[in-house]
């Protein structure tokens, strides 16, 4: 089984019909695995027993016909707690912790009859674009396996597009879910901030994570939002705004709407064949009746030093609960309390966390936080106001996901700079809490490039009705990796 | 040399909720160590805190009380530091944007009213608890996360007395508003202070010392009394006072160095981003205002105005809010206001002082004080009777069935008492004769004898007046 050739509609009509089982589903797709994953290292940790059993407990009461993700293998991030299922978030720190609870994501996916077939590999506890960071495994990009798959959320892109599950939930931080969407070619949404719970979500930086899909299609992608989202009292930050169906409108007709193109975003420093590749997205959407037209995020600029400041800052405090004490990894031999500390912290966390930790630690200190965190809350603030004044007069917002198509293995892990330069366009999404997508938008030298739409606040609705217009007119969804005969 | 004195007080007030102020666990006093914890009291990874709003409401009644102008929008912080006590290893409080501030209360001091500023009022979570073994530590998460308010003080308190009054009506006052138990002796009051004082004259502070968690306002004081003259025997000797924390040893009577401070700490705080703003209208504010029991100074006034009760007795009745209420309800039971306050002032604070106990852990209730009090004040029973009654009441007896159960009754019929007092005097003429020839000890006896032929239930004025009528009738 892969699911190249099958979206969740197709799917969904055969689990109805009885075509295919969810148990059988389930077994394929770990039959699927064991030889594709070797490959690509998309998963940590495979969920099978369970998974079986779940998948047998979903056809023994039978397949929901009016739920499309019924008796669907899916993949989750291992930042997201699984309830007896080892979560890791990629650290040595949590390397044997299995949790007690599930997130409130993961409770939905099983409450509606989903089938967790694995972990996904990541940056450890989310922090990198290219998912070398991991203390365990390197993902390979399945479009050529010596490049990365982008990351954090890389596992979950690649199970996603090497074939081996229709759908992955990622989190998204500065680009995590879009970034290895864009690099792997397949659709990747980061919903509004409040959209979806964040409990159950190893934090990194709280004012910027969400937890979103990661799939084929937009429609797919839809469904798998409206699966998870909603308020959560359990998360004080969830918003209480109902959630629209987002399959609906999905009609291909976009006639007439505004969209807007920065000019920040098609400047130096992005790859011109991905600026070729955007150009003819424009186009695609002028063909389909929308208006497209150039307009200024001025402060974009300042987004990733903002964004570095801020989301290491919350880092730095989220990640001190990881001090050996009540769970994860302790240091052997220590001698006394500062001991503990500073020796499980020192070997239980790889060099990009602390080097996080570190600046995070920086900027807040006395006689630093005028100058590095509150500046970087003013600046949040001024790239919030850029993009009100632009959805003053636009529905839509496009540009590229990432500057350049995914890189090789190796070739940026020791310059973090030039790494941390990879999520420019997608961390002012954050910063300002907007929804974010990026779809398949052609090649450039065979490797995939991802087209960023960003919409008003909760207003997911039409990224997903200009994506679907978008993917409906082009084929290059339909483009899938070669693994060398295993698809 | 004079010296000034400028004290200042922070005290940490545990509330009394349900649950803790950022997670469901349950909130109470002597648990199984870590029985009432749950992942969010473990810091465990992906937890998030959700702001409890019954901590937010009672924050807004103890602000309140201290008359401080509370807050339209308030937000939580975070204080980092790590200890095991301390499992996310950061506190959530409020520093930038405090519930309420300027507030103040009034104290007195040798008849001289004063008062006291309150710099800011914010609320928190408390850590859990560190105990230290041979070879282990252990850590009892039981008290994380238990609500906190902290109150500071503004520089105005000049002397050890002034301190010990603001101590005072500072628990009074939230004692008051139900918002906390505030027993110093059970931790629900903490109280830390600091002291420095300056030449007078002088326009800047002097260097200031800090002792943290007194067990008593009698060693907040006594601390502070000593802390003083050590400061000024240090500036006499041409030396200077160190910014430092001292211990106050209970036994010597002395302040102990612990630690000199060098700088400050550094807890990198920053704005909670887990917890939304929470904003607060002012229709919330009238709503929990609502709420907020009568102040003691106000029921002083009451008992005074309406009741015509003593300064001195309303303000024993306003000691503490149990007393106060207790008081309040049993008058509106029909109680005789002055029996009341004279009853809980006399017997039941004696009885109260004896067993070592609360008002609300004995039998006694408004209803069956009440009771009581009106048999006296209809002459049901005299008050010599009432002492068996109250004893009853207190072993779980309910007084007017007690008093008709026993036959207890006191005897005001003169249709019944004549007959008992005309075979009295048949059979005692001497005393007819002694009294007649005006020897008034002659009366008394024959009352013991009426009261002896009746078991002591003959109502003694009833038994005077018939008497004396008979007596002269003879």
């Amino acid at each position: 089984m892969d699911f190249f050739n099958q979206d969740l509609t197709s799917l969904h009509a055969d689990l109805v019909a009885k075509k295919i089982s969810a148990a059988e589903l389930t077994q394929a797709t770990f039959d699927n695995m064991a030889k594709t994953d070797a490959k690509v290292d998309a998963f940590l940790n495979l969920n099978a027993d369970a998974a079986l059993k779940n998948a047998q407990a979903i056809d023994a009461k039978g397949i929901n016909a009016d739920n499309l993700l019924a008796g669907i293998p899916v993949g989750v991030k291992d930042n997201i707690v699984t309830k007896g299922l080892t979560t890791t978030a990629a650290s040595k720190m949590l390397e044997n912790f299995v949790p007690v609870y599930n997130a409130t994501v993961v409770d939905k996916m099983l409450a509606n009859d989903m089938v967790i077939v694995g972990k996904t590999n990541m940056d450890e506890f989310a922090m990198g674009g290219s998912t070398e960071n991991s203390a365990f495994k390197v993902t390979k990009n399945p479009w050529d396996v010596s490049r990365v798959p982008g990351g954090s959320s890389g596992g979950s892109a690649v199970a996603v597009a090497s074939g081996q599950v229709p759908v992955a939930y990622g989190s998204d931080t500065g680009g995590s879910i879009r970034q290895p969407a864009s690099f792997n070619g397949i659709v990747g949404m980061k919903p509004t901030y409040g959209r979806v719970s964040r409990w159950g979500l190893i934090a990194f930086g709280s004012s910027l994570d969400q937890i979103g899909p990661m799939t084929r299609t937009v429609k797919d992608n839809a469904a798998a939002l409206n699966l998870i989202a909603g308020n959560d009292v359990h998360d004080g930050t969830s918003s209480k705004r109902a959630v629209p169906d987002f399959t609906a409108g999905l009609t291909g007709d976009i006639k007439g709407m505004k969209i807007a193109l920065p000019k920040e975003y098609m400047g130096d420093g992005i790859d011109p064949k991905v600026r070729e590749v955007i150009q003819n997205a424009v186009k695609q959407f002028e063909d389909l009746g929308a208006t497209v037209e150039e307009v200024s995020l001025p402060h974009s600029r300042y987004g990733v030093s903002a964004y570095y400041i801020i989301a290491s800052s919350e880092a730095s405090s989220n990640l001190q609960r990881f001090d050996g004490i009540r769970y994860g990894f302790r240091a052997q031999d220590v001698k006394n309390l500062e001991d503990v500390y500073v020796r499980s912290r020192s070997e239980g966390f790889g060099d990009e966390v602390k080097r996080r930790i570190m600046l995070g630690t920086f900027s807040l200190s006395a006689g630093y936080y005028d100058a590095y965190f509150h500046k970087a809350g003013q600046v949040r603030t001024m790239i919030i106001d850029d993009f009100n004044k632009v959805f003053n007069d636009y529905d839509l917002i496009i540009g590229p996901t990432a500057p350049t198509p995914a890189f090789k293995i190796g070739d940026e892990i020791s310059d973090p700079i030039t790494m941390y330069m990879n999520d420019v366009l997608t961390i002012p999404v954050n910063l300002a809490g907007l929804p974010g997508m990026s779809i398949p938008a052609g090649l450039a030298d065979g490797m995939p490039v991802g087209l960023q739409l960003i919409g008003k606040s909760f207003d997911e609705s039409t990224l997903y009705k200009a994506g679907y217009a978008f993917e409906q007119a082009t084929d290059f969804h339909q483009a899938t990796p070669d693994l060398g005969g295993t698809n | 040399m004079n010296f000034v004195t400028t004290i200042g007080l922070e005290v940490h007030v545990e509330l009394k909720t349900n649950s803790k102020i950022f997670s469901p666990s349950p909130v109470q006093f002597g648990a199984e160590p870590n029985a009432n914890t749950n992942v969010i009291d473990w810091g465990y990874p992906g937890v998030l805190p959700t702001a409890n709003k019954g901590v937010v409401e009672a924050g807004i009644k103890a602000a309140t009380a201290l008359h401080a102008e509370i807050e339209q929008e308030t937000y939580f912080d975070r204080k980092n530091y790590f200890y095991p006590d301390n499992p996310k290893a950061y506190q959530i409080t409020q520093h930038e944007k405090p519930l309420a501030h300027d507030g103040w209360l009034e104290i007195e001091v040798d008849g001289q009213k004063k008062k006291v500023g309150i710099e800011e009022m914010h609320i928190e979570e408390d850590a859990g608890k560190n105990t230290h073994a041979s070879t282990h530590s252990y850590v009892d998460l039981n008290r994380q996360g238990t609500p906190l308010i902290e109150i500071v003080s503004k520089p105005d308190i000049s002397s050890p007395a002034e301190a010990y009054a603001y101590c005072e009506a500072l628990r009074q006052r939230i004692q008051f508003t139900g918002v906390s138990d505030v027993k110093m002796e059970e931790g629900s009051m903490r109280v830390d202070v600091n002291i420095s004082i300056r030449p007078a004259g002088s326009d800047t502070y002097g260097v200031k010392t800090e002792m943290k968690n007194l067990n008593s306002f009698n060693y907040v004081k006594k601390s502070l009394e000593y802390e003083e003259q050590r400061q000024q025997r240090v500036l006499m000797s041409g030396g200077q006072v160190q910014q430092e924390t001292r211990r106050f040893d209970e036994t010597a009577g002395q302040t102990i160095l612990m630690r000199v401070k060098e700088g400050s700490d550094d807890y990198r705080y920053f704005p909670e981003p887990d917890i939304p703003a929470v904003v607060i209208s002012d229709d919330w504010i009238h709503d929990v205002q609502a709420t907020i029991p009568e102040m003691p100074g106000s029921r002083r006034d009451r008992y005074v105005n309406d009741f015509g009760l003593t300064p001195y007795d309303a303000g024993v009745l306003t000691q503490t809010k149990e007393m106060s209420d207790f008081f309040d309800a049993t008058v509106a039971q029909g109680a005789d206001p002055k029996l009341t306050s004279n009853y809980l002032q006399g017997d039941v604070n004696a009885f109260l002082n004896e067993n070592k106990v609360d008002l609300q852990d004995t039998k006694l209730t408004p209803e069956n004080l009440a009771g009581m009090i009106k048999m006296i004040s209809d002459e049901t029973i005299s008050s010599k009777i009432a002492k068996k009654v109250f004893k009853a009441i207190m072993a779980g007896s309910e007084p007017v069935k007690w008093v008709n159960d026993k036959g207890l009754v006191q005897l005001s019929d003169p249709a019944q008492l004549q007959p008992i007092i005309d075979n009295v005097l048949e059979n005692n003429q001497q005393s007819i004769d002694d009294f007649k020839n005006g020897k008034d000890r002659a009366v008394g006896f024959l009352v013991g004898q009426i009261m002896k032929q009746t078991h002591g239930k003959a109502n003694p004025k009833v038994v005077n007046k018939l008497l004396m009528a008979s007596l002269q009738a003879r």
